[in-house]
């Protein structure tokens, strides 16, 4: 098995890469979240709008924690797309502000940005919203640890 | 209806618990909510982990609904923030929460919960919230 995350699937431009990434890791693919763009230390991504991920079955509000999982592994795949050498993070803390439900019926996209990329911890923001990140559903902060690969031994 | 036919109701209700596969139990005023382990909660197959998002997400439906219980109300309230910490990676094995409501004012409820697999001491995460009362809310004296 790779130890690249981004080493999972085929794919030569870096969006492949983390659409592959995220389909590798199941409960991503169950929410059926992709990222639409990304940039050096940024990620866009979607998680589409369905029924059995309600929250409140009064007003089909989409539930907190699917913006929860859909935001870190947004956040995740922004502190990856910092490195030169991608490698495994780990969630260390994660805070969501919630400003406002999200739509019923409307998917939710969100911006992250990886704010810091440092030698064992990764700090990234994102903002969720159904239109522009001007009128948010959702600030996020996070850190992320940084699994640093062992050098290989010399021959 | 006894509270724990009443909370398996409110649970069945909302889609997302059933998505999640989430189980409560209810000893006395307190809640546990359960986990079981199934293969699309997984967030990182090559450990293989629990996905992050799924125990936050499984912290804050548990503070919501002791939050629920210890205000008496038919509605759940609305998740201001959470903050979630995570210990050590969730193992592919059933996980466990309980919340702790650690103050109801009139209007923001502030909650702690954490979560657990197989052993207690050991939580794999933790989490504080702030949560909005819905309008029903029936304050008992010295909650406030």
């Amino acid at each position: 098995m790779p130890d690249s995350p981004i080493a999972y699937g085929a794919g030569d431009t870096a969006i492949e890469q983390v659409n592959a990434m995220f389909r590798f890791t199941p409960q991503a693919k169950a929410l059926g979240v992709t990222v639409t763009k990304t940039a050096k230390g940024r990620a866009w991504g979607r998680v589409p709008y369905r029924a059995e991920l309600v929250g409140d079955p009064d007003t089909g509000v989409i539930a907190g924690g699917v913006l929860t999982t859909f935001l870190d592994q947004l956040c995740g795949a922004a502190a990856i797309l910092a490195m030169n050498q991608p490698t495994v993070v780990a969630t260390i803390d994660l805070r969501i502000d919630y400003m406002r439900p999200a739509q019923p019926g409307r998917d939710v996209l969100a911006e992250a940005h990886c704010t810091k990329l440092g030698k064992n911890v990764a700090f990234v923001r994102a903002t969720a919203y159904e239109d522009t990140p001007d009128n948010p559903i959702a600030h996020v902060t996070s850190a992320f640890a940084i699994n640093a690969r062992k050098p290989k031994a010399k021959p | 209806m006894n509270p724990q036919e009443r909370l398996a109701a409110a649970l069945a209700r909302i889609p997302y618990a059933q998505f999640l596969g989430v189980r409560a139990e209810l000893k006395g005023d307190e809640l546990t909510l359960i986990l079981p382990f199934a293969e699309h909660l997984i967030g990182n197959p090559l450990l293989p982990a629990l996905h992050g998002g799924v125990v936050g997400a499984l912290m804050e439906l548990t503070a919501l609904t002791q939050l629920a219980i210890a205000s008496k109300s038919e509605a759940f309230p609305k998740t201001i923030d959470i903050n979630v910490d995570y210990l050590r990676s969730g193992k592919p094995v059933d996980t466990f929460a309980r919340a702790r409501v650690v103050k109801i004012g009139r209007r923001i409820a502030n909650v702690q919960a954490e979560a657990w697999q197989a052993e207690r001491a050991n939580a794999i995460a933790a989490m504080h919230g702030h949560f909005m009362l819905p309008d029903d809310t029936v304050l008992t004296p010295g909650q406030n």
